[in-house]
């Protein structure tokens, strides 16, 4: 194992030492799940009333479903009885400056290339110190209100803009859609809500500047994204930089809702602690992001990197109600170690001359599966519907594994799928050629690597992009060779 | 320059080259020419460092150290620059990316320092010139989807930003037009230098009218079987392989 694997994994493990300790009092409820955990959670953020029905009524439901039955996935049993439902933010032990963390850890920060002040906020630098990024968020936060966008905490969308929250709140991931999604709905934590009114162009990525913030929103996160006619917005979540959480357990929800021409793009970098070389004590990601297609042209891209996690399942799908709306989903996930990853995506075409495309990029490397699970479903109505898959993987090494399953549902047989999936191995001769120019190894699987990821990449915000390009480079660093 | 000894590689357990022994001096252009299969490639292979090629027994100096010792990378760095006959695709790979990391790369080695986007640009554009390219090859993936014409041309442009101290040029005439057979032979000759060799593997005594050599190897089954200058190449044309494999195996007897 190279250096820098051995870096990434040693800050990830270690303890209290460079601030990510957790002994500051905490306001807690105790373990386990039940109808007056629900209140309590509710009670503690002074939800109304129609919330907290809301929430019973997912609980309700949740009780009578059963957990999903892992086919690609080899999971130890979660006991839902041991987990903390609630938690007021976990403060971190602040430093004063960034001369008091952990240098492995700034050494990492330094090489993904995040900015000095997020550096601060990410090591545990006390806010207070970080004021350039303070006042750079707010002034961002005035230009949005300028424009009538809002974009805030999802507590804060709860008391501030009860109507538009109690329209759209379970619009496109009903409670009982799936278990996580039921239990997400009973006991979700915070999260963020966004709304573009008419018309509206946000000028920025949204959560570039807001991210480190929204960063310990707790395991039960819940995102709201509404996009009014003729909008636009492209909303960026996660972060690059290593994320530890005590967490095992991440259940969270997306929903995006997209009227007439309005086109929302979505980008994820998720890079969750995968869990220890053995695959002890990694995450446990199990997410549901759906979009709605709408109105005429609504148009929604889902583009996401999932390097982290122990255990990701995870499908972003877009359901195409409107007439020619469109859904796209570019991906690259990449496993390492012991680390299964089921991702893919649903696109459910509804309406007359809809389109989707899926570009799905898989690298394997160590011991680690790598799955696609993808359905593509052309309904009665939904003429002249057009699809595109591309799902490929890249195996580094043999011990590895890549699976595809690509389900196809046709009900309207003016439809077109179109599927191509490739396997390969990191090519000997490819290697060989760019080391015979003098690239060293390393170089060359990540050029090789760069260049087969390029299509996704290519759908980042390009800061964005940057980032992503060094965490794959690190996340795969010592797997070859 | 070069000195390979007795040189046995085996393939799978296959014995491709059964003692190959082969000398080139500093700024001198050795020709090889031999039937399909003989082992040209595997030649330049062993000599360039590829994995799968088992060095049974021998030795090869280069620049008085043991060359055999060297990561394939390492080879590059000191010099050693090997024209695929059949360049590899990398898909998503820029082609001005690659040449740039690789020019910077040997540049670093080298203890010269990085050409900045501007320099490069400058460079890259006037190589691409002298050897009648188009400047959209930059843009494109390295070698993806390239006529085979375009893929030698572009061997050897990235000969000629790497500067090599030995070229092995392995078939890059074979696909070539006449206009660029010219082109690709202009551009090796304006590298003839002397402290820089060249070898120089091809099935076509055409190629060595433009390029002329200072020596030429017949390699048969693993062996190089008869050496002259350049006039054997005239010869071979003329009588073919036969009468080498008749006459070695005449001395041979
Ligand atoms: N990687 C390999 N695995 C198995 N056999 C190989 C390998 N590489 C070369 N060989 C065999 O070694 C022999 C010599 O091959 P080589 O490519 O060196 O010939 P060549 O002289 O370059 O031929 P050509 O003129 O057709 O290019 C052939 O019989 C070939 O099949
Ligand atoms: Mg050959």
């Amino acid at each position: 194992m190279s250096d820098s694997m051995q870096t990434l994994e040693k800050h990830t493990q270690s303890e209290y030492k460079y601030g990510w300790s957790s002994d500051i009092e905490m306001d807690i409820i105790p373990k386990g799940l039940s109808e007056e955990v629900v209140r309590m959670i509710s009670a503690k953020k002074k939800e109304p009333k129609w919330l907290l029905d809301w929430r019973l009524e997912a609980y309700a439901k949740w009780k009578t479903m059963k957990e999903p039955n892992w086919a690609k996935l080899n999971i130890a049993p979660i006991s839902y009885q041991d987990i903390i439902y609630y938690a007021a933010p976990k403060k971190q032990k602040k430093l004063n400056s960034l001369d008091e963390a952990d240098p492995e850890l700034l050494k990492t920060f330094e090489r993904l290339g995040i900015p000095l002040d997020e550096r601060k906020v990410l090591a545990g630098v006390a806010v207070d110190a970080v004021i350039d990024s303070v006042s750079v968020t707010t002034t961002f936060k005035k230009k949005l209100g300028e424009l009538g966008i809002i974009f805030c905490s999802f507590s804060e969308a709860v008391q501030e803009h009860p109507e538009l929250v109690r329209e759209y709140l379970g619009s496109v991931v009903p409670q009982n859609d799936n278990y996580f999604a039921a239990l997400n709905s009973a006991v979700f934590s915070d999260g963020s809500f966004c709304y573009i009114p008419k018309g509206v162009r946000c000028p920025m990525e949204l959560s570039t500047y807001f991210r480190i913030n929204a960063a310990n929103t707790g395991q039960f996160e819940r995102t709201l994204i509404v996009a009014e006619d003729d909008s636009y917005v492209s909303y960026l979540e996660g972060c690059t930089a290593p994320m530890r959480d005590e967490n095992q357990l991440h259940a969270a929800v997306v929903e995006i809702y997209a009227k007439e021409r309005a086109f929302v793009k979505y980008s994820t970098v998720q890079n969750w602690y995968p869990g220890d070389k053995d695959g002890k004590g990694g995450v446990y990601n199990f997410v549901t992001k759906r979009g709605l297609c709408n109105g005429f042209r609504s148009r929604i891209s889902w583009t996401q990197v999932e390097t982290g996690s122990a255990i990701t399942w995870k499908y972003p799908s877009c359901i195409l109600k409107g007439n020619e709306s469109i859904g796209e989903f570019y991906s690259i996930a990449v496993t390492n170690n012991y680390q299964q990853a089921d991702t893919g995506t649903k696109m459910i075409h509804l309406g007359k001359n809809t389109k989707s495309t899926i570009i799905s990029k898989g690298i394997s490397a160590g011991k680690s599966h790598n799955t696609y699970r993808g359905l593509v479903k052309i309904g009665k109505k939904a003429d002249n519907a057009r699809n595109f898959s591309e799902c490929d993987s890249l195996l580094m090494g043999d011990r590895c594994g890549a699976h595809t399953f690509p389900y196809i549902e046709i009900e309207n047989q003016s439809g077109k799928v179109e599927h191509e999936a490739t396997t390969s191995k990191i090519g000997a001769d490819q290697m060989f050629y760019c080391t015979q120019r003098g690239l060293s190894v390393e170089d060359a699987i990540n050029l090789i690597v760069n260049g087969y990821c390029k299509e996704v990449f290519n759908e980042l915000p390009m800061e964005f992009a940057v980032e992503a390009q060094k965490l794959l480079e690190i996340s795969l660093e010592g797997s070859v060779g | 320059m070069l000195k390979i000894k007795d040189l046995r590689v085996s393939v799978e357990d296959t014995e491709i080259l059964k003692g190959v022994n082969l000398e080139i001096k500093p700024g001198e252009v050795h020709a090889i020419m031999g039937p399909n299969g003989s082992g040209k490639s595997t030649l330049g292979f062993v000599l360039a460092g590829k994995d799968d090629y088992e060095v049974t027994s021998g030795s090869v100096e280069y620049q008085g150290q043991d060359l055999l010792d060297l990561s394939p990378d390492e080879r590059a760095r000191d010099g050693v620059f090997l024209g695929f006959q059949y360049p590899v695709e990398i898909p998503g790979v820029s082609n001005s990316n690659f040449l740039k990391m690789i020019i910077n790369s040997i540049r670093k080695s080298r203890g010269q320092e990085e050409l900045d986007a501007l320099a490069m640009l400058k460079l890259l554009k006037e190589k691409l010139a002298s050897l009648g390219m188009d400047t959209n090859m930059l843009k494109r993936s390295l070698n993806d989807g390239f006529s085979g014409g375009e893929k030698k041309r572009n061997e050897i442009l990235q000969m000629a930003v790497l500067d090599p101290k030995l070229a092995i040029l392995d078939e890059t005439d074979s696909g070539l037009d006449i206009d660029a057979l010219k082109v690709v032979s202009d551009g090796v000759n304006s590298m003839r230098s002397p402290d820089r060799s060249f070898l120089i593997i091809t099935h076509y005594q055409r190629l060595l009218n433009y390029i002329v050599p200072d020596f030429v190897h017949v390699l048969v089954d693993g062996k190089i079987v008869k050496s002259g200058d350049k006039s054997l190449a005239l010869e071979l044309e003329d009588k073919g392989y036969d009468w080498v494999k008749k006459e070695s195996s005449e001395v041979m007897a």
